[in-house]
């Protein structure tokens, strides 16, 4: 099936919660909604799953209306942030639980719930209680439930926030195998950057209620149309700085300017903003790939360094802003040292002072 | 401000509890040095939170001592302790402005009127909490509210230590940046003595200058986030830190080359031939693909996640992750792998084995 949002808008108690809304979810689909908390991530999902009533729009599957549908004419499953189990029942019996209430024959419940065990690695602790299982399995047991009914839509509400980073870990990398193999439409909430990249697929970006952007998860995230969308989709966050465009080239508030190509020479005459990530900030001019031009050099105050092991966030300060750069490798430097930063061209974003991408990559300077 | 030293420290929820099984921490002696910012690490049921309870107080230990600046402190309850908390989940009174949130440990010890006042506009000031201190508590977003309780901990001049409980669970990862950074720059002002506890290796390695790795009620290596991250002193440590975590193949060590499958390649040290089963260790960022050179692979599938791909591959039936980063050259015809040879570590029986240089 395909789920559809025509104009899906939320208002409670005069509040706009979900501005007006259209997606096309496809078959078999991962789908990411990626936002910081608060962005209208679980109130989209309750909308698509029908338990909450949109104010406004109309919602299809498979082209067929189904806006006053209630949840439970609609064959989705949801999986939560905690680990929702029966507590009473062993880990078959609350896989079965779905099948045993559409009321299907012994055999085919053992079958189904035993090869949805073996996706999610269950087999070993099938007749244990969930309590007594660890946190990675006690949500691996949610998502079997999830995904034994096959379900046409399946929503996923940050499931892996309260499991450890290592078992986080583990489970991103098999989610979107078992998923590919279920052929549902699923929809998955995070706040993280990094879990929209593993998870592949389809991203919308969300701020505010608003989904800003909806497309590949690759692309999104190459290709932000908008500032918030970049924010949104950034950690470390983008790094910005404001600047005045004459002709072309562009001087940024901190004394540097950098010559501007074609596509952005042509913008008319006004402040910018320019954006780049925190690894494509170099430390050394020859990382910098670039052909043509040469990259745009500045020179930084260090406000603090932190090593991760393999790499280093470098905090710089730029005139009145400040930066975060990842360099590899462990740079242990003392706070308010200079240091000379390189920015790839190819790795540009010019966005205007309404936050629309007018120019990036090779095409901006 | 203190130096704490845990001394010969186990302990069991079970009364009688024999060595093993039963010790939700194993003994330990470790000393926690006066302003000196530490992280705790490890995944859930690793004994960290124990081993925070047991430092504030709020456990006593079955076995061991602990120790403040020499004096034995085992039996004192956590108010004698003079030791901050901050927990996972914002503790602000609602009905309080932020002001009086943060003025509260101080009143009510009896600190001097304008010693409160400058206090805590310092504190405010360096959390980023000037604008909002005349406000109500009540109705701050989560984020604001956990500003409050971390500011809160630090507010205090004389306490011994900070400790903090996975504080910025609740944030959403673009503050977390900010948080981090603010509590660092705190720590390098004030100089307390800061233990950081979490499951996260992102914030461990970030926030501290030395970095407390545990398991299984075990502390398996204390060192400098680059040392766990470089030369991890037990294969959990290296699963543990790192994403993807270190890979570990199954070889056999001869002198200052390694053996998988009847293929050799040279190690960065010579080693003793030792018994036991021998793995290398080496990070997903110390492998490169080639066309010709090295050991031959079968690629499975690949991630891309922005800065770099994460290829998953199998090397003699074992898998194995490697990283390429953003801009590099990878694709099917580069059927083999390199490890570059000082960055290979050797574990015997689990445990890093040291080699002599070459």
């Amino acid at each position: 099936m395909s789920l559809e949002l025509q104009g899906v808008s939320q208002v409670v108690d005069g509040q706009q919660q979900i501005a007006p809304t259209d997606l096309v979810l496809e078959k078999g689909t991962m789908n990411v909604l990626l936002g910081p908390t608060s962005s209208g991530k679980t109130s989209l999902m309750r909308l698509m799953a029908g338990l909450d009533r949109p104010s406004t729009g109309r919602i299809f599957s498979s082209g067929r209306d189904v806006t006053n549908e209630p949840v439970q004419a609609r064959n989705v499953a949801m999986v939560y942030q905690e680990f929702i189990n029966y507590p009473g029942m062993t880990v078959f019996d609350n896989i079965a639980s779905p099948l045993r209430l559409k009321g299907q024959s012994r055999k085919e419940v053992d079958r189904a719930v035993r090869s949805t065990a073996e996706m999610l690695k269950l087999t070993p602790v099938l007749q244990r209680k969930p309590l007594a299982l660890s946190g990675g399995q006690q949500q691996r047991c949610a998502l079997a439930r999830a995904l034994v009914k096959k379900a046409a839509l399946v929503l996923l509400d940050e499931p892996l926030a309260n499991l450890d980073y290592k078992l986080r870990e583990e489970l991103r990398v098999e989610i979107p195998r078992i998923f590919e193999q279920a052929g549902s439409i699923f929809v998955y909430a995070t706040t993280e950057p990094e879990e929209a990249l593993l998870l592949g697929g389809n991203t919308a970006t969300l701020w505010e209620g608003q989904v800003t952007q909806f497309g590949p998860t690759l692309s999104v995230y190459r290709k932000p149309q908008t500032l918030t969308t970049a924010q949104v989709f950034s950690d470390p966050p983008m790094n910005f700085i404001q600047g005045k465009k004459a002709g072309d080239s562009l001087s940024l508030n901190g004394g540097a300017s950098l010559g501007l190509r074609k596509q952005s020479a042509a913008l008319s005459d006004a402040t910018y903003t320019l954006g780049f990530r925190a690894h494509h900030i170099k430390l050394q001019q020859h990382e910098v790939s670039q052909p043509g031009s040469p990259p745009l050099h500045l020179q930084c105050t260090l406000v603090a360094s932190e090593v991760t092991g393999s790499e280093t966030f470098l905090h710089l300060r730029y005139g009145e802003t400040t930066w975060v750069a990842v360099a590899s490798g462990t740079h242990v430097m003392t706070q308010g040292k200079q240091v000379d930063i390189w920015l790839d061209g190819a790795h540009l974003y010019l966005f205007d002072l309404t936050g629309c991408l007018v120019a990036c990559g090779d095409n901006a300077v | 401000m203190a130096q704490i030293t845990l001394s010969d420290l186990a302990h069991s929820y079970v009364h009688n509890g024999a060595e093993t099984g039963d010790f939700a921490l194993k003994t330990l002696n470790h000393v926690w040095q006066d302003g000196g910012a530490y992280a705790l690490l490890g995944p859930s049921g690793c004994g960290k939170t124990t081993l925070l309870n047991i430092i504030s107080g709020l456990i006593t230990p079955s076995r061991g001592r602990v120790l403040f600046d020499g004096v034995d402190m085992t039996e004192s309850p956590a108010e004698k302790r003079n030791i901050a908390q901050v927990f996972q989940f914002p503790v602000v009174y609602d009905t309080m402005t932020v002001r009086e949130n943060l003025a509260f440990p101080l009143k009510n010890r009896g600190l001097a009127r304008a010693a409160i006042q400058a206090r805590v506009a310092l504190i405010a000031e360096m959390m980023g909490l000037g604008e909002i201190l005349d406000r109500k508590a009540r109705g701050l977003p989560a984020d604001a509210k956990q500003k409050i309780s971390l500011a809160r901990g630090m507010v205090r001049e004389s306490v011994n230590a900070i400790l903090f409980d996975e504080p910025l669970t609740v944030i959403d990862p673009q503050l977390k940046w900010e948080l981090r950074t603010q509590l660092k720059s705190l720590h390098r002002e004030l100089r307390h003595t800061m233990i950081y506890v979490t499951h996260d290796q992102v914030e461990a390695l970030t926030f501290a200058d030395t970095v407390v790795m545990m398991h299984e009620g075990r502390v398996l290596q204390t060192g400098t986030p680059e040392s766990l991250f470089e030369t991890p002193a037990h294969t959990f440590v290296g699963h543990f830190i790192g994403s993807p975590g270190m890979n570990f193949l199954e070889a056999k060590i001869e002198g200052s080359r390694g053996v998988i499958n009847g293929q050799c390649f040279p190690l960065g040290a010579n080693y003793r031939t030792a018994s036991g089963f021998t793995q290398i260790g080496i990070r997903p960022e110390y492998i490169q693909f080639s066309a010709d050179e090295g050991l031959p692979v079968v690629v499975k599938h690949v991630e891309d996640v922005g800065r770099r791909r994460i290829v998953h591959a199998e090397l003699a039936n074992s898998p194995i992750s490697v990283s390429v980063p953003e801009g590099q050259f990878f694709d099917n015809t580069m059927a083999r792998v390199r490890f570059i040879p000082d960055k290979i570590n050797i574990f015997v029986d689990d445990w890093r084995v040291q080699g002599e240089a070459l």
